[in-house]
């Protein structure tokens, strides 16, 4: 057996006085101390305002910079007309490694077009942010740089997306009343949105 | 008589107020001063009305939050003991100040009244007896909640306790050898002679050994870091693990009243109390020459606030060592106090008396 022998380090005699050693570190302490109340002060006065007295960030108030590659909340991006990208390819859901995709394609009027999406479902509580979903669409109809973070809701119903959220990443539940002027499968009822995730086999 | 009372009464209503106040603020200057050290912000949120006043309020908070938490008594725990411990440890650390002197004689028409609410002639000895009883809120929490964890803890604290309690006791041997007294309100007067003419004979001017030695014992003794075995607030179990609500605000609490105990304790024994230098009751004398007479209001306002300024810097000399140093490993924390301050106090003392005697000698 092989053995590895460890000499813990023996403390010096100036070591063992402990003093110097409390004094170097005292003067860490108090120089990140004066500083940092020196500069708290002045941004009271509004000097100094580029040196950061610290690094908290205060989170609701101010938010982290995020990289231009981060991940946020889904949004189907919009013709100049309004009316969406998406051309109901399916490929999104297709490709979808969590299934958190649903899409029922329509008949769209522009005959250069060839479908739409009469319904464009999905469900954040399932989602797995791969961003498999924007790689594979071939209309760029599908971007994840909304920057929303905060996704939490009090219920899963919450965290499941219609297109009307998807097209407009401000909207959120409750959805007073529908504002899309394109055709598409759409119940807001006493600003509940039903939709038929049931009949679309995904549960309720 | 009926007068002297309320005169007592008074002075205790003022220290209670100011240290319990005092207490209460420490608890913002632990959160703000280790932020700083910390380079963070501090806990900030708690708000009345919209106004948030430094975060200050956190405090106020805590002790709603305290009252209003569930009080639970395990149920093979000594009921009566384990209530009696908090209001143990928080009893002794707060009657130590009645033997405290925060100012000189403030004279009132024909009346002269002394600014320390209990005049004993052996107030040294009262304050230890005191400190040392301490150890019982500490023993009895453990004891009393029946729990292996906590009983540990407690033995830990104990042993922590009477271990630096011997050094802290020889330490301030010396001192009370050089100003020949036990009574502390003669002690701080007789800081204030003048070494060769210009020097105030403070504590930590005739006994700097001794002076480094309470205050490592006595920070000891107040179980906070880097002594802070008994109870690691997040990593080590300690004799407190069985309360909740305000009793366990009560161990809190207790060791910021004892940091200030031990603050103005440094402050009169080795800082010259509410001395001001050159300040003798009829004004200032200046050794280069100069005098300032000053009434006697104002010479004990400005020894109140000589005292004040001390204890609060030795206040937060103390925080700043509690956010820098590390924790003692307990073989360390041990050998240190047993094969280091207690040998270097007993040399001190030797040394002391040897000098004295010379001194006497000569004299």
């Amino acid at each position: 057996m092989a053995v590895k022998l460890v000499r813990r380090p023996e403390l010096t005699f100036w070591e063992k006085l402990y003093f110097p050693q409390i004094y170097s570190g005292m003067k860490v302490t108090f120089r990140h101390f004066f500083r940092n109340l020196f500069l708290h002060i002045a941004h009271r006065l509004g000097r100094l305002k580029g040196t950061p007295a610290s690094v908290t960030i205060q989170y609701p108030e101010e938010l982290r910079p995020l990289m231009s590659r981060y991940r946020s909340r889904h949004r189907l991006t919009l013709r100049d007309d309004g009316s969406p990208r998406c051309v109901g390819c399916m490929l999104c859901e297709t490709v979808c490694p969590a299934r958190c995709i649903t899409i029922v394609p329509g008949e769209h009027p522009d005959p250069h077009v060839e479908k739409f999406p009469e319904r464009f479902d999905l469900d954040l509580g399932i989602c797995v942010y791969c961003g498999y979903c924007v790689e594979v669409c071939p209309e760029d109809a599908i971007r994840m740089d909304t920057g929303i973070l905060d996704l939490a809701a009090y219920s899963r119903e919450a965290m499941q997306l219609d297109i009307h959220e998807l097209m407009d990443p401000e909207l959120r539940k409750p959805v007073e009343n529908c504002s899309l002027d394109f055709p598409h499968r759409c119940e807001i009822t006493g600003g509940e949105m039903k939709g038929s995730w049931g009949h679309l086999g995904h549960g309720d | 008589m009926m007068i002297e009372l309320l005169i007592k009464l008074a002075l205790a209503g003022f220290v209670l107020f100011f240290v319990l106040n005092l207490a209460g603020f420490h608890t913002w200057v632990e959160r703000k001063q280790s932020a700083l050290i910390q380079d963070r912000i501090g806990a900030n949120r708690a708000s009345i009305f919209g106004f948030r006043f430094l975060g200050m309020l956190h405090g106020l908070a805590d002790v709603l939050k305290m009252f209003t938490k569930e009080d639970i008594i395990p149920d093979r725990a000594d009921r009566t003991l384990h209530t009696l411990a908090p209001f143990f440890s928080v009893f002794f650390a707060l009657v130590a100040f009645a033997a405290i002197p925060f100012g000189d004689q403030l004279i009132v028409g024909e009346r002269v009244i002394d600014l320390q609410i209990a005049k004993i002639d052996a107030a040294l000895l009262y304050v230890f007896a005191m400190l040392s009883l301490g150890v019982y809120g500490v023993i009895l929490a453990g004891f009393a909640s029946r729990n292996n964890y906590a009983i540990m803890g407690g033995l830990r604290a104990t042993a922590q306790m009477i271990s630096y309690e011997i050094a802290l006791g020889i330490a301030l041997i010396g001192v009370v050898m050089v100003y020949g007294t036990m009574d502390l309100s003669n002690l701080v007067r007789a800081q204030g002679q003048l070494l060769w003419g210009w020097l105030p004979m403070w504590g930590i001017v005739v006994q700097p050994v001794a002076f480094f030695i309470f205050v490592t014992a006595a920070l000891a003794e107040t179980k906070r870091l880097p002594f802070d075995l008994p109870e690691g607030e997040s990593e080590i179990i300690g004799y407190f693990v069985e309360y909740s609500g305000m009793k366990f605000g009560m161990f809190y609490l207790t060791d910021f009243l004892e940091t200030i105990l031990v603050a103005s304790l440094a402050t009169t024994l080795f800082f010259g109390g509410w001395q001001v230098p050159y300040l003798s009751p009829d004004g200032f004398h200046f050794p280069w020459g100069g005098e300032l007479p000053v009434s006697n209001l104002v010479y004990v306002l400005f020894g109140l606030a000589s005292f004040s300024i001390k204890g609060l810097v030795f206040c937060f000399l103390f925080m700043q060592l509690r956010w820098t140093l590390p924790r003692f490993r307990y073989d360390q924390l041990m050998s240190l106090g047993w094969k280091g301050l207690f040998p270097i106090a007993v040399v001190n003392v030797v040394i002391t008396a040897i000098v004295l005697a010379f001194i006497g000698e000569a004299a």
